[in-house]
């Protein structure tokens, strides 16, 4: 008796916690996305018409689009930066100690806020910023590059700045793994550098990657901060429509979107999980 | 201190005199409210919640040191200060809201009425708020007007109730009117009217605000300017005139007009300072704050032309008194309520362009030349500075937009959140999208 309720007791407070802290919120803002709004005041009922309304809405898909336009993007930079930055730190960098002191190098920049490390770069960008600046000086251009700011390129430039850590994390702790002995192995079976790199390498950091790519891609779906400071606000992304209902007390509309986007991520998330087992990922190490 | 004083006392006499004008009467002491025990409200906190624009840490710290007890002052944005009063009307005390949010709170029945006889100064207050008119006009009741919201049916506060009543559902404490801003030395010309905001000489040099129910007024009133269309009433529009606008936003955007559009006062103020934009929606205080930066900005006098066009859009917040609030610490809000009117807080907030609904207090404690320049629209007669001590106007330059009383007989329409909102709030996005 007492050994089969350990498990379960020693589960308890962290259930307990989960519960009250993500299943509960959750459950409250699937009810709301089925209530029903009416001039300010929001009334309790079964209605479908706000999903109607979100799936309904042409908006909805400009939305998704262009937050899957971002998410491609920032996947593939932060990717190859991050893939490769672990590759260094992983297998050319000699010295172990050496290799954890560049990666913890790589984590300074988390210190301060997200908020800060944005926005230094509109003084980069702006068109009497540092880039723009420089090229002038140097007389590469003639007029500043306005494309620089407020625009796609800004957005992509600062979430790939902001996010390629979470990519670097796993690929690292994947690679980390990887016996050398097999890269012996394919140097005697006759491979050559760029062989390893792709036949060898690539696979056994396959879930790394993976893993790194749920981060990445949630990272820019849940965001609406980025694209509203770097895009100068001519970007709208899926959550920011979400803040400007909560704006004006439009909560069951929000929600039902909220709850669409949760569905969209999970079903994101279940194709990656096909590809990886994240179990093993965080709990197998050698 | 009597006339009779003894001789020795007259320097200090003089002194005090010289400081207190010198200092714009800002030590005057506050007098006349009847002060309840001190032992009994010094344990008191008020929490006064709303945007940081209007609730201002400052004003707080000024309060309670006049008053004896504590206020403290907790700034939310818009909308995470509207839910908190509706989904935590207890962690509230006085709530501070525009117009449109004293609906909602007044819809779910969290406020509680605020006795006008109780307020000394209340016969001080504008009549753009108490009456609906100023200078001889009605006021405009496009959008949500505070007079339209202010007074309800008793201490219970049912509903809003429309004409004179004793009891209010707020108290209006700091109000302005919005406009265009702009660079002069980059635009070459006089601004007058909204349809510069969409001039096409300004293609990749404007920015219009960016938040929906107010951002889109700023369009209407450019394309009201441009003759597009004549709005029933910009401040609640139908889906058809949402629809239009939101069209016209679109083929701007599509043709490079906007480069960007901003949603917070700073990202306003580094727009214009950093030269990305020459003209766009802008409040009074971040011309003031470009100003600051030695960059030069003009705030543009849109006021009512004689074909009835152009004109400031209006706002204006208030102070609502929480359902909760009874005995002791009711009697210190309305001690707060009262301190409010009395002067201090209408001198902070003209020095950095808002007004007080009261002027007549406020002018006792600014020094003549600043309140001629703030209220009055004069020619300063000395140096003017911000409520930071920077120098933003030189002798002889005449605050922008002119006097209060022409700013607000040109109240075009007031902030608001429409009838259709949702579907407005879903085209507003779709501009921002396309």
């Amino acid at each position: 008796m007492s050994i089969r309720l350990k498990p379960y007791l020693q589960l308890a407070p962290l259930t307990l916690v989960l519960l009250l802290f993500v299943a509960m919120p959750l459950v409250f803002v699937v009810i709301v996305s089925f209530f029903h709004t009416e001039g300010f005041d929001t009334v309790a009922a079964f209605s479908l018409e706000n999903y109607a309304s979100v799936l309904g809405a042409k908006l909805t898909l400009m939305l998704y689009l262009k937050m899957a336009k971002y998410a491609v993007l920032t996947w593939f930079f932060c990717t190859v930066i991050g893939f490769f930055i672990a590759y260094f730190l992983v297998f050319h960098v000699r010295n172990r100690t050496v290799a954890i002191g560049l990666f913890l190098l790589c984590t300074v920049p988390f210190w301060t806020s997200n908020v800060i490390r944005m926005i230094s770069w509109l003084p980069m960008l702006g068109q009497e910023g540092v880039v723009n600046s420089a090229l002038m000086a140097v007389g590469a251009i003639d007029s500043p590059l306005r494309f620089l700011l407020y625009s796609d390129f800004a957005v992509v430039l600062a979430y790939v700045h902001l996010f390629t850590i979470f990519m670097i994390v796993p690929v690292f702790n994947a690679m980390s793994r990887i016996d050398r002995n097999l890269f012996e192995a394919a140097l005697d079976a006759g491979a050559g550098r760029l062989q390893t790199l792709l036949l060898v390498v690539l696979p056994l950091t396959k879930s790394g990657i993976a893993l790194g790519s749920i981060f990445v891609v949630t990272l820019v779906m849940g965001d609406f901060y980025v694209v509203k400071v770097m895009s100068g606000g001519r970007a709208a992304s899926v959550v920011s429509a979400m803040f400007d209902d909560i704006s004006t007390m439009l909560f069951p509309h929000a929600a039902a979107s909220a709850v669409i986007l949760l569905a969209v991520l999970t079903a994101l998330i279940a194709l990656v999980g096909r590809f990886i087992d994240v179990r093993h990922e965080l709990v197998a190490s050698k | 201190m009597s006339e009779d004083t003894k001789p020795a006392d007259s320097g200090r006499r003089a002194v005090l005199k010289t400081a207190a004008l010198g200092i714009a009467a800002a030590a005057v002491p506050i007098s006349g409210f009847p002060q309840i025990m001190k032992r009994e409200i010094k344990d008191i906190t008020l929490r006064h919640i709303g945007v940081s624009y209007a609730v201002q840490r400052a004003i707080g710290e000024q309060a309670s040191k006049d008053l004896g007890f504590k206020i403290e002052m907790q700034n939310l944005d818009t909308s995470a200060s509207i839910t908190r009063f509706v989904t935590q009307p207890n962690s509230v005390d006085i709530a501070d809201m525009e117009g449109w949010q004293v609906k909602v709170a007044m819809a779910r029945g969290i406020l509680q009425g605020i006795d006008s006889q109780k307020i000394k100064e209340f016969d001080g207050i504008l009549p753009i708020f108490t009456q609906g008119v100023y200078e001889g006009r009605k006021v405009s009741r496009q959008g949500i007007s505070p007079y339209e919201t202010m007074y309800t049916d008793g201490p219970a506060a049912g509903k809003i109730l429309e004409g004179q009543q004793r009891w209010l559902t707020f108290l209006p404490q700091v109000f302005n009117a919005d406009s265009i801003g702009y660079r002069p030395d980059k635009v070459g010309r006089e601004v007058t009217e909204w349809k510069d905001l969409i001039d096409p000489k300004f293609k990749g040099r404007a920015a219009i605000l960016d938040i929906p129910n107010i951002g889109i007024m700023d369009a209407a009133q450019a394309l009201e300017s441009r003759g597009d269309l004549v709005y029933g009433n910009k401040g609640n529009m139908t889906r058809k005139e949402i629809d239009t606008t939101i069209a016209a936003l679109i083929e701007l955007k599509k043709q490079g007009h906007f480069r960007a559009s901003w949603s917070t006062f700073e990202q306003s103020v580094e727009l214009m300072a950093s030269g990305e934009v020459f003209i766009q929606s802008m409040w009074s205080p971040a011309v003031t704050a470009v100003l600051e930066k030695g960059i030069p900005c003009i705030y543009a006098p849109v006021g009512i032309k004689p074909n009835g066009k152009e004109g400031y859009r209006g706002w204006c917040n208030g102070m609502g008194l929480m359902k909760h609030l009874t005995g002791k610490k009711l009697e210190a809000a309305y001690e707060y309520l009262n301190w409010y009117y009395s002067g201090w807080q209408g001198a902070y907030v003209a020095r950095h362009g808002y007004y007080s609904p009261v002027p007549r207090t406020a002018k006792a404690h600014m020094t003549p030349s600043e309140f001629d320049y703030w209220y009055m629209g004069k020619p300063a007669a000395e140096a003017i500075r911000s409520s930071h001590g920077q120098p933003i106007g030189a002798v002889g330059s005449v605050r922008d937009g002119g006097s209060l009383a022409q700013r607000f007989s040109n109240i075009a329409c007031w902030n608001t959140v429409m009838d259709e909102n949702q579907y407005m709030v879903q085209r507003w996005n779709e501009f921002k999208a396309a």
